[in-house]
């Protein structure tokens, strides 16, 4: 068991043809992913390392029955691709892409809302059951096979967290970044919500950082809701000097909101393990779960 | 991306939000130019940087002839204006707005700023016009009214209404202020601006609903649509080190420590930046070298790091995803090999290749300190740090 992706996947990979998108479809073929098509416009009807190639998203899940995509296209058009497979009747869209301007991706966000697909990212590393389906850029081979779930805003300090978790001899169920754009398709709350309900997730590793209110919203919709397994969280950014863009374009601290120290207190108001350092990530999640196993 | 009030009122006229007439001076003589095509009795002297609270730090001033424009020029231009804003070192003032005297009969804010939890922009107003409004939103919120606009419509008539009335006013001024406040909003989306804030909005006493300040960010992600904005940016406001690190697509931050960090991605650099703090370190910037840490991209990243003489070690710290770590400390090892070095550099490299990047490292003539763990890197880079101090 696992969230979003698993061995069912049908996944598109909308960008295909170019550099990023041949680059991480080779990838994600050689850990096993369940692709079956591309999506190139002005392409379609070519082979691309053995996939079929679709001018359209459409015309790829007319011929093909793809679920899901991930999209590997410039910028400029990636709010426009994000609508065009939610048109075309995916169930997940997961955008890698960097550098969105914010105003396409509240139109698109909207958009997607009315329709229900789901989104993730933009600006993000995708989705991974490890042994099932790598759909993303992360490195395949730190994660293991188990029942942690992990949920993080970032891309590499994911990977640490990962690394960690997989060296204490703590594997993954599925692990989701984010992204670290302002607007993004699912939060915290929304995969939560599906770790809630995901029987082999005995654990979630959350991973926030500066900007924004996400984390606060996360941490009382645990307690609304008596989300019930053990959380471990971390927000990078505890020293991020204020009015600076940290790298990532949410994370900036505006008008002394979105802190680390208010988001590090709700989560701990809300009975979440938060640990002050990026390195004690994976311990925390072991002791929390030895303590649960023995009770 | 931040541009200067002059400029931001130049975008706000081709979107007909009325502002005073003004002219930008970089001269004494510039400004006394512009006073002279303004005419009229008063003109104000305003300081051009990129932080707010100017008028208190004393870098707004009233002139009443072309004489005491002079004087005012002189004294504010080159001057180093300290203001909540600029942090004690404060900046230099190199522009001035030299701009015609307005009756002001009310004092109005205006602000549009994106709600990420909402998902939508929101058009903020408020009667407390010249204030802090981050003070108005912290002592008394209820005097912010806000109006979310909806992506596809935009801000409607009827929301400006509302926005006019929440402002108190009515019959013509209500009718110029719902005007002001969708151009205000045009001007705002079609620059793909982040944060758009008038302050004040001010009524004049002719009943005209005008931006006597303004101050526009732009959403960087989107300048490829806006040329003429992108080279509106003041490189003077920024640092060098700042400036010459995005020229390589190099993510530096300054920060006022002396532990140097490289790291590859946002999250990472900022987590490496707080675990040097909880071992009793300060980091001395940010440092996001991206998905590429070749030589090359680690060669600028040391460079940009030393120029900040605080800096007394160097953590380097590398989790090799796409990026593969072998290249990332043959990387290390050629600009440490062309490159004069004296602070000592700890490397910490995990993921792809993490192994043949170690044995690299150890069988390399030169002098680095190798840590096993996120933890030993910082540990060591700040012990490192503290030895030389």
């Amino acid at each position: 068991m696992s969230i979003l992706v698993n061995s069912k996947t049908r996944l598109l990979v909308q960008g295909i043809t170019g550099n990023e998108g041949t680059f991480h479809t080779e990838q994600m073929l050689e850990y096993g992913t369940p692709l079956v098509a591309g999506v190139t416009p002005g392409k379609g009807g070519q082979d691309h390392l053995g996939l079929p190639v679709f001018d359209t998203v459409k015309e790829a899940k007319e011929a093909t029955s793809c679920n899901t995509s991930v999209i590997f296209v410039p910028p400029k058009f990636s709010a426009a691709a994000i609508t065009e497979a939610a048109d075309a009747g995916l169930d997940l869209v997961i955008c890698i892409t960097e550098g969105i301007p914010a105003a396409d991706m509240v139109k698109a966000k909207n958009h997607i809302r009315e329709i229900g697909t789901q989104l993730v990212g933009p600006n993000c590393p995708g989705v991974i059951t490890p042994g099932e389906a790598k759909v993303g850029i992360m490195p395949g081979f730190i994660h293991t096979p188990g029942s942690i779930g992990v949920i993080s805003r970032s891309g590499t300090l994911t990977y640490e967290a990962v690394d960690q978790l997989t060296k204490i001899g703590l594997g993954q169920s599925t692990c989701i970044g984010i992204g670290g754009d302002p607007i993004i398709g699912s939060t915290f709350i929304d995969l939560l919500t599906l770790f809630a309900a995901d029987e082999s997730t005995e654990g979630v590793v959350l991973i926030g950082e500066i900007g924004g209110s996400a984390e606060e919203e996360a941490a009382q919709w645990t307690v609304e809701n008596n989300f019930n397994k053990p959380i471990v969280a971390f927000i990078a950014g505890q020293t991020a000097p204020p009015g600076r863009r940290m790298g990532h374009a949410g994370a900036i601290v505006a008008g002394g909101k979105g802190t680390a120290a208010e988001k590090m207190k709700a989560l701990t108001e809300a009975g979440i393990t938060v640990v002050k350092s990026p390195a004690d990530i994976g311990i925390t999640m072991k002791s929390l779960i030895s303590e649960r196993s023995l009770s | 991306m931040k541009i200067h009030e002059y400029q931001a009122k130049d975008i706000l006229r081709r979107y007909n939000v009325p502002t005073p007439t003004g002219f930008p001076a970089f001269t004494v003589d510039e400004a006394v130019d512009a006073a002279e095509k303004l005419g009229g009795t008063t003109v104000i002297v305003k300081a051009q940087i990129h932080a707010g609270g100017r008028g208190k730090g004393g870098g707004v001033k009233l002139a009443h002839s072309i004489e005491e424009v002079r004087q005012t020029a002189e004294q504010i231009l080159g001057m180093n204006l300290v203001t909540h804003q600029t942090g004690p070192e404060g900046t230099e003032v190199k522009r001035l707005l030299i701009e015609e005297g307005v009756a002001i009969a009310t004092e109005l804010y205006a602000g549009i700023v994106l709600d990420r939890s909402a998902e939508k922009y929101v058009f903020m107003v408020s009667t407390e016009g010249g204030m802090e409004i981050e003070k108005v939103a912290a002592e008394t919120p209820e005097k912010i009214v806000k109006e979310w606009i909806e992506p596809e419509e935009g801000l409607t008539v009827q929301q400006s209404m509302n926005l006019a009335e929440a402002l108190s006013l009515s019959g013509e001024q209500a009718h110029n202020c719902s005007k002001t406040v969708l151009a205000l909003w045009e001007a705002f989306i079609q620059s793909d601006c982040s944060l758009a804030e008038i302050n004040p909005l001010v009524v004049t006493e002719g009943g005209e609903v005008m931006a006597l300040d303004a101050k526009m960010n732009f959403d960087s992600n989107a300048l490829f649509r806006h040329p003429e904005i992108a080279e509106m940016r003041d490189h003077s406001e920024e640092l060098p080190s700042e400036i010459e690190a995005s020229k390589y697509s190099l993510n530096y931050i300054k920060l006022d420590g002396n532990v140097g960090c490289m790291v590859n991605g946002a999250g990472l650099a900022m987590s490496t930046m707080d675990i040097i703090k909880l071992s009793g370190g300060d980091p001395a910037n940010f440092l996001d070298v991206g998905g590429v840490a070749n030589s090359e991209t680690v060669a600028h990243g040391f460079r940009i790091i030393l120029s900040d003489p605080l800096v007394k070690s160097i953590l380097i710290n590398i989790f090799g995803g796409i990026v593969r770590c072998d290249r990332v400390a043959q990387g290390v090892i050629d600009a440490l090999t062309d490159m004069e070095v004296k602070v000592p550099v700890v490397v910490r490299l995990e993921g792809t290749n993490a192994l043949e990047a170690t044995e690299l490292l150890e069988n390399s003539p030169l002098d680095f300190i190798v840590a096993s763990s996120l933890k030993d890197g910082a540990k060591k880079a700040v012990e490192a740090a503290g030895e030389l101090a």
